[in-house]
């Protein structure tokens, strides 16, 4: 937006730059759509089902029809919740799911800000997470949300430690905390992404992989879904909610997914750039990283469908004895490595 | 405005457009779906009985300590982020320096360990 003022005006600039927000939310509303049929068909397959299929040609409609039912049901506030509470945690988690994307590059040029602390106002946003869920379990005043909305709250900042450490060790390689920037320095081809580059790819492929199954927790993703274990806890925070708030946070929880499947690729597998060089036109980019996002969520969605899940002491045990020790070693190598031999010129 | 103004301010229309987005997605349902609560629908969700007390009770001491340990790793990680930028200036000395501190935090972490505060059976 900042070089649309300063290019057309205040005003105009202003129009145009919420018109390329609206794009973006619109892009990834859709995107929701599908990725979320994509989801349960995956799912359906691995358990040789079809999975949706009436609603369009291969149930591609789905999810408007799910839209629709959502909207037109009854909002249903518990007697004992506390009301302000309750509607606001919804809308927190929907809001915050989006603006992280303020700072995303989608393609070479496309970005909606450009701010040279990218990485951190991620961190920041995704953070802030947490709130929704702490105020939904709590307002709901409810045994289930309750203990749900604990366990998730636990589970997304242990494993927001190792999620930490996983992006310090990529800023150790690239310098900047600018997301292009840090797509740029993989852009030599696929020897040069973060997750293989040479001689790092020793701690670099390990802090991809820590990474990725961190991203299945921070998310709550199965196999890491404790929150809303339905054999326990029903469905954790949510139990409570119906219609549009419940949808919210559904599409706030997707948002995220998508929002780590983007960021592994960002960090790890070079962004935009093809595995054999550069991209610098912006469609072409943006379809190559659409498509990495595809592939990475293609992943999320096969652990989904065939790993079983973890117990809550396994869960806490792999974050904090497993995860955490291995990437403090992991940044203090490599920060030697750095230190002593400067930085490594990647796919040089 | 400055420069660094007009480069936050994207986020914060973006912020105002999700917010109002969200908040248009709560009134739809208002405006097209019934509303008829009753003394049931809106108890609270105890597997059908009603709710035996206030739900808002006593819970395990761990979730706090694992907060408090998150509040520690969490301002550890946000030292390291200046660091990872400015390490060709400081350099070596740098470097152990930040090792000093990352072992001081570590031997926080044994003792944590050792106690058993991160053990949950």
């Amino acid at each position: 937006m900042a070089d649309l003022i300063a290019q057309y005006g205040p005003v105009w600039g202003f129009w145009l730059g919420v018109g390329q927000i609206l794009a973006i939310m619109v892009m990834l509303l859709l995107t929701l759509a599908f990725i979320l049929l994509f989801d349960r068909k995956v799912w359906a397959a691995v358990q040789m089902r079809k999975g949706p299929n009436v609603v369009g040609p291969f149930g591609l409609f789905q999810s408007f029809a799910d839209f629709i039912k959502f909207v037109v049901k009854e909002i249903v506030i518990p007697a004992g919740a506390n009301k302000t509470v309750f509607i606001l945690a919804p809308l927190l988690t929907f809001t915050l799911a989006f603006a992280a994307w303020a700072v995303v590059p989608i393609a070479p040029g496309w970005v909606i800000s450009d701010i040279n602390v990218g990485i951190l106002y991620l961190f920041a946003i995704s953070s802030l997470g947490v709130y929704g869920i702490i105020m939904g379990g709590w307002a709901s005043n409810s045994k289930y949300p309750f203990l749900g909305s604990l366990r998730s709250a636990a589970q997304m900042v242990s494993y927001e430690v190792s999620i930490g450490f996983v992006i310090i060790t990529v800023l150790l390689l690239v310098g900047s905390l600018n997301l292009t920037t840090i797509v740029d320095n993989q852009k030599a081809g696929v020897w040069a992404w973060h997750a293989f580059a040479w001689p790092t790819v020793f701690i670099m492929f390990p802090m991809f992989v820590i990474f990725f199954i961190s991203a299945l927790a921070e998310t709550n993703r199965p196999p890491f879904d404790l929150p809303e274990a339905e054999s326990e806890l029903v469905a954790g925070y949510q139990v409570e909610y119906s219609s549009t708030p419940y949808l919210l946070f559904m599409i706030g929880e997707y948002l995220n997914i998508v929002l780590m499947c983007a960021m592994i690729s960002i960090l790890f597998l070079g962004g935009w750039h093809l595995p054999w060089g550069p991209v610098e036109q912006p469609f072409l980019g943006f379809l190559v990283l659409y498509a990495k996002i595809w592939l990475v969520f293609f992943m999320f969605a096969m652990v989904k469908a065939i790993v079983p899940r973890y117990r809550y002491d396994q869960l806490m045990r792999l974050g904090w004895k497993i995860f955490l020790p291995t990437t403090l070693v992991a940044v203090a190598v490599l920060a030697g490595y750095v230190a002593y031999n400067g930085r490594p010129v990647i796919g040089g | 405005m400055s420069a660094f103004l007009t480069d936050y301010l994207p986020i914060l229309v973006f912020l105002g457009i999700a917010a109002a987005m969200g908040i248009g997605f709560m009134l739809l349902p208002w405006l097209v779906a019934p509303k008829d609560p009753d003394k049931e629908k809106v108890s609270a969700y105890e597997c059908g009985f009603n709710a035996f007390e206030d739900a808002r009770m006593k819970f395990d001491i761990r979730f706090y300590l694992v907060s408090i340990l998150f509040i520690i790793f969490d301002l550890e990680i946000a030292f390291l982020f200046p660091y990872a930028l400015a390490l060709d200036d400081v350099g070596i000395f740098g470097y152990w320096s930040l090792m000093t501190f990352l072992g001081v935090l570590t031997v926080g972490l044994v003792y944590e360990w050792r106690k058993g505060a991160l053990e949950w059976e």
